[in-house]
């Protein structure tokens, strides 16, 4: 079947299967950044925001979304243009095998989009539906601290045009 | 440019750049932006999946299989199993050769040993082919009795798992696989009996360590294809990609110089993909059909099927003087393997030999181990190795003595450590399966540990306060430990750099990063000893036709191993700059020194990438390039001392973590906030077993919660308060004066925090993990909250 979405702000038509994912989907058409961990929607390795919530990829029929809008790492930043929570989440040194990131930048976009100031727990909830080996959560929480801040002084500019 | 054996000779021309730095992470940007990638982000137009049917029975024989109906299915290609391979023993283990694991394995068997064992594998065009397929083929089982209990394995009537007499160790080792027995390993220091009679006060206590996934996020897989020359390529999530080479041309029958491994970004491993057990398949798929071929697999199989922490029981027994010195010490270890024997000499010889020589002024000690088969899950590496579990047992001992006495647990511990210029006989007697190394220990910091962390977690103010908040009680605990850096005589890595034009450096290293920045790690000791930027160094690691060799990521060896080689190639590199400088600049060499991308003298300077263009194009030409192996001949350990704060509810058993300090002397952190990163992440997974992970099995030893929904990880939300101290050493054997940091931190939160709920309700608890729900039933026994009402 022929589905049509909006993907980082453009407007595609996809073929899938209808029994498909949004994370089988995502991954079929070139979004590697949607990563698979468990398939249970329990480790949120494969969270992209659908119409700026974020949702496991993994536990939605992407024949139920049709005409809605998707946001995946690609549209948050590049290695050229990286956004201020790729950077401080960089500088931190919150990144170790780097899985789980894609997830939690984009948890991490939403929080601070409704919450620019946010108290260290509610950082920590904004992130709980992740699970992370490598760091303990110590610098990803930091990194998320510092981007609030550095963001907080030109939101504008860190909340892009891509229906997010 | 003589080198001279000690550390401080890098300091001396010029205080360290990049070395002592927290450079960000080389590939941190790419993989935050998304764009790195793992093995399953490599895709082929016309590549096949596999599926696998996996063992309903822990213990079976398989009296027929049918794959008929499964082969016939529209878009299914092969189909493998016992029946159409070849039956070539291997152990999975991913060690160095000869490994000092048992060859008990074959790929596809027609006995399974545990629920999950895999029967077929079938390669078809989609997954939802190749599951419908599986769901296709018929197996006659016959089911045998199993056992689950380790305990009972070597009693007279207990199924034997192996019974099989063609399957042996490669090295000289005890096993006698029809009495389940997979190694065997004694030593003896003094004599024990003597030494508890001797003593004071004896103590006897047993402890149980659980089973335990590595839950690393990214589940094993592997993409196989041939290349345009018909070499099997092999792209995989493994720790080992030198050792995946090896045991998949001797399983497949194929010779080395057809396989070429290739290490992507890897999702975590922490032992986990120290395991060679499904590349193998892959590529025979591959070389069958000639398609490429890709194993993902489910977070399912990562927990039945791939590899887990070995349980262990210890039984403890120390003898100590009324002054407070230990005088004897034991552990007696039985460890469960599970179904096959990966690992299971040296996880277990470390039991011993990383715990017992941190007491090393004990004269009587001994240590007596023995591994088992059982129908249950295999066992494997995992980060802490055999440490883990007998610092449980340890951790507490030390606790239980201390209080029996009334000297302060600190004290204690800095009056039986090991400490700077001492040795220990174990190290000598006790290798990973074999004898180990002598050495003294040229740098320890851990009673600066023990110092910095009861500073930090407020050891006087709260110890034995029994501190009250409501319905709830404080409790603090602490725990000293330490690791080794690399197996001594037997891990070997290496490196090779050349220069380019524009002054920059290729580094090719066979070293495996598996998320721990070993790539950044290894690039610094680069930049420091050349004399550039971490900027100038392009790191390229594990791919086994253009990196040399490494054994890999295991055995917290990596910056030690693999570091020194990067620093002795570094700096013939720099050796050779700097004679083409001279040659240059007609100064004479020893005025020369490199500096900010220059080389300067008195009152000139040249450019590097002008001496790289100079030696390519101009006179003599060369490429400017080296190569450097190493080897040591010792594991300077690094040392740790935790702490923990916990607060219990007396009416529930509810335990929260409060603050959790870990203070580490890892030597030199070359990179520190990447050697922070390594010790939260080791304690938070530490702290992750000890309360909430467990595999519950079914009486018919399924796994019952093999998901992320039942097995327990902390997460963000769950974490204490967490501070890592970094207590910096001069480790002169190491490169920069590093030692390791990889995994000495896992060994502290089980006995720390046990040693808290002790502090705060007098419970002792003897085995992992410690629920609410065992705290709650034990509350009614607790004299202190007694006292406290």
């Amino acid at each position: 079947m022929k589905i049509n979405l909006t993907i980082n702000g453009k407007s595609r038509t996809l073929e899938i299967h209808p029994s498909e994912t949004l994370l089988e989907t995502l991954r079929n058409n070139g979004f590697n950044g949607v990563k698979f961990g468990c398939g249970t929607g329990d480790c949120g390795a494969c969270v992209i925001l659908l119409n700026g919530e974020p949702v496991n990829s993994c536990q939605i029929l992407t024949a139920a979304v049709e005409a809605e809008s998707i946001t995946t790492i690609e549209g948050i930043g590049s290695m050229d243009k990286p956004h201020p929570i790729q950077e401080e989440l960089v500088k931190a040194g919150a990144i170790q095998c780097g899985y789980c990131t894609p997830g939690i930048v984009l948890s991490a976009y939403a929080l601070l989009k409704s919450n620019l100031n946010p108290s260290i727990d509610e950082i920590k909830n904004g992130i709980d539906s992740h699970l992370c080996r490598c760091t303990g959560y110590v610098k990803i929480i930091e990194g998320i601290k510092n981007a609030a801040e550095r963001m907080s002084s030109s939101p504008k500019h860190c909340f892009g045009n891509k229906s997010q | 440019m003589k080198m001279r054996n000690n550390a401080s000779r890098y300091k001396s021309d010029n205080d360290m750049k990049v070395v002592g730095k927290s450079v960000e992470k080389i590939d941190s940007l790419s993989l935050s932006t998304g764009g790195a990638r793992f093995y399953n982000d490599f895709h082929f137009p016309d590549e096949g999946y596999v599926k696998f049917l996996y063992s309903p029975h822990a213990h079976a024989k398989i009296l027929s299989i049918d794959a008929s109906k499964a082969k016939s299915l529209n878009g299914v290609i092969d189909i493998l199993h016992y029946g159409n391979v070849p039956r070539i023993l291997h152990t999975t283990a991913g060690q160095g050769y000869p490994e000092p694991s048992p060859y008990d394995a074959v790929m596809f068997d027609s006995t399974m040993r545990f629920v999950g064992d895999r029967v077929a594998a079938v390669f078809a065009e989609t997954p939802e082919i190749a599951e419908e397929a599986i769901s296709k083929i018929k197996v006659d089982y016959e089911v045998l009795p199993a056992l689950f209990d380790f305990e009972k394995a070597i009693e007279k009537n207990a199924p034997i798992i192996h019974p099989e007499n063609d399957k042996k160790y490669l090295i000289p080792a005890y096993y006698e696989p029809q009495r389940n027995i997979v190694a065997k390993v004694e030593i003896n220091i003094g004599n024990l009996e003597k030494g508890l009679e001797e003593s004071d006060f004896t103590f006897d206590e047993i402890f149980y360590t659980h089973y335990g996934s590595h839950a690393m996020i990214e589940p094993h897989g592997v993409v196989t294809y041939l290349d345009e020359n018909n070499r099997l390529t092999i792209i995989t999530a493994t720790q080992v990609p030198f050792h995946v080479r090896r045991i998949c041309a001797h399983v497949l029958q194929i010779p080395i110089k057809k396989i070429h491994v290739i290490k992507p970004r890897i999702g975590g491993g922490f032992g986990g993909k120290q395991e060679v057990f499904l590349e193998y398949i892959a590529g025979l798929f591959t070389l069958r059909t000639g398609k490429p071929a890709k194993i993902v697999f489910t977070r399912k199989e990562v927990f039945r099927s791939s590899r887990t922490r070995n349980p262990v029981r210890t039984r403890i027994k120390s003898g100590l003087k009324k002054d407070g010195t230990i005088h004897a010490l034991s552990l007696d270890a039985l460890m469960n393997t599970g179904a096959y024997g990966s690992h299971g000499l040296t996880v277990l010889s470390n039991v011993g030999s990383k715990a017992l020589p941190l007491i090393n002024k004990a004269p009587h000690q001994s240590f007596k181990g023995i591994s088992v088969y059982t129908n249950l899950p295999i066992g494997g590496a995992y980060r802490g190795y055999g440490a883990t579990q007998s610092y449980f047992a340890l951790g507490q001992m030390m606790d239980i003595m201390a209080r029996k006495i009334g000297i302060d647990l600190l004290e204690f511990y800095k009056e039986n450590t090991i400490k700077s210029g001492e040795s220990s006989p174990i190290f000598e007697k006790l290798g990973e399966g074999r004898e180990g190394v002598k050495m003294s220990i040229k740098s320890c910091g851990l009673e600066e540990c023990i110092d910095a962390g009861a500073k930090e977690i407020g050891w006087y103010s709260k110890r034995g306060k029994g501190i009250k908040n409501g319905t709830r009680v404080h409790g603090v605990g602490m725990a000293c430990m330490m690791q080794g850096s690399g197996i001594p005589k037997v891990d070997m890595g290496a490196a090779y750099m050349k220069m380019n034009e524009d002054g920059s450096f290729n580094l090719q290293i066979g070293a495996t990063d598996l998320g721990t920045g070993s790539d950044t790690v290894l690039g610094q000791i680069a930049a420091e000893t050349v004399g550039v930027d971490i900027e100038d160094i392009l790191v390229k690691s594990s791919d086994t036709d253009f990196t040399p060799f490494d054994v890999g990521a295991y055995a917290s060896s990596t910056t030690y191993i693999s570091g020194e080689a990067v620093r002795k190639c570094a700096f013939k590199i720099k050796e050779q700059i700097l004679n083409i400088a001279a040659e240059m600049s007609k100064q004479p060499v020893e005025s020369l020194k490199i500096n900010d991308k220059k080389v300067i003298w008195d009152n000139g300077s040249i450019n590097l990438g002008d001496i790289c263009t100079y030696a390519m194009y101009q006179e003599n030409q060369f490429q400017i390039q080296a190569t450097a192996s190493n080897i040591s001949q010792v594991s300077p350990p690094p040392f740790s001392a935790h702490f923990v704060e916990v607060e219990i509810d007396t009416e529930t058993g509810d335990l929260k973590v409060i603050k959790y300090v870990a203070a580490v002397d890892c030597g030199m952190a070359i990179n520190p906030k990447l050697a922070e990163g390594q010790i939260e992440g080791s304690v938070l997974n530490g702290i992750s077993w000890a309360l909430t992970e467990e595999y519950r099995f079914n009486k018919k030893g399924a796994m019952l919660n093999a998901d992320f929904g039942r097995y327990k990880l902390f997460t963000a939300a769950d974490i204490p308060e967490m501070k890592t101290i970094l207590i910096p050493t001069d480790e002169p054997t190491g490169p920069y004066g590093a030692k390791s940091v990889g995994e000495v931190a896992i060994n502290g939160p089980a006995p720390a925090i046990a040693n808290a709920i002790y502090d705060a309700i007098g419970i002792r608890f003897h085995s992992l993990p410690i629920t609410v729900e065992k705290i709650f039933q034990e509350l009614p026994y607790s004299d202190f909250i007694m006292t406290y009402k």
